[in-house]
């Protein structure tokens, strides 16, 4: 099953468009968790259920858009590749790899699309969950998610300077000073 | 038994799967197969080529059958190559 995917995946070339998605939808995840704890932070709210509550929903919505908005734009842009193929090859490749692909590559990219937010969003509230279960953490747990936070936007940044041969640090560096600029804007209007 | 050794073929294909992974996956059809792919003519969408298959019985209804399944079609059968009984591989 896995190895027809990655066959399907090779032909259709979708690896770069999955990478893709995983990064940006990724990072939004990220971003949203840390403008979520801030916000908490700015209104003086302390109550750690309310804030695990309101950023798994929000974690869940993400995760729900990402998957349903990837899906119907894929389905439509490889059934449209699909027909200007078949039309091509004067025939229908509906039972070919090619028909499979039109069916299989949307819900394999709305997947990444979607479960890259919900599981970085969720890898973020971690500190927020242990502080829920009773562990007692060094700081307070909106500081420590807002810095895991950080810490989750410098890796993906360093994962887009892996993908796009750059200096690993300045790509990193990058994405944390996007993540700093938010943060700034956040402290500027929520208080 | 009469064998086919050689089929030349006359295929229409898209441009994905590229010619490299057209021949591997006719070639693994067979464990003695060698397979040779040449690209003679080339359109925005699709490709003709010609699909050179060797072995000591060859299956040509299963090449077809592969070739259909990576969305390809066979146009015509250029040339074969058969062993009659008495003949030695």
């Amino acid at each position: 099953m896995l190895s027809s995917l990655g066959r399907l995946v090779r032909l259709t070339r979708s690896t770069a468009l999955m990478r893709r998605y995983f990064v940006v939808n990724g990072f939004d995840g990220a971003l949203t968790m840390l403008g979520l704890t801030m916000g908490f932070r700015m209104s003086g709210a302390s109550d750690p259920k309310l804030a695990v509550s309101a950023c798994v929903g929000t974690a869940i919505a993400l995760g729900m858009s990402g998957v349903s908005s990837a899906y119907v734009s894929e389905t439509a842009e490889r059934q449209r590749d699909l027909k200007s193929l078949e039309q091509a090859m004067i025939a229908d490749l509906a039972d070919t790899e090619h028909g499979a692909a039109a069916r299989l590559i949307p819900v394999a990219v709305a997947l990444v699309n979607g479960l890259a937010p919900l599981s970085i969003s969720l890898l973020v509230i971690m500190p927020l969950w242990l502080d829920l279960w009773g562990l007692t953490l060094p700081w307070a747990a909106l500081d420590v998610t807002a810095v895991l936070a950080f810490l989750v936007v410098f890796l993906l940044g360093v994962l887009m300077g892996w993908i796009s041969g750059r200096f690993w640090l300045w790509t990193g560096a990058r994405a944390v000073l996007i993540a700093a600029v938010t943060a700034g804007l956040i402290v500027l209007f929520v208080r | 038994m009469v064998r086919l050794k050689q089929v030349t073929l006359d295929v229409l294909k898209p441009h994905q799967p590229s010619i490299l992974e057209f021949a591997n996956a006719l070639g693994a059809q067979g464990a003695d197969y060698q397979v040779r792919v040449r690209v003679a003519e080339m359109d925005e969408r699709t490709e003709t080529v010609e699909v050179v298959v060797t072995g000591t019985n060859v299956d040509l209804a299963e090449l077809e059958e592969t070739i259909t399944t990576l969305g390809g079609s066979v146009h015509s059968i250029d040339e074969v190559l058969v062993s009659g009984a008495q003949q030695q591989d």
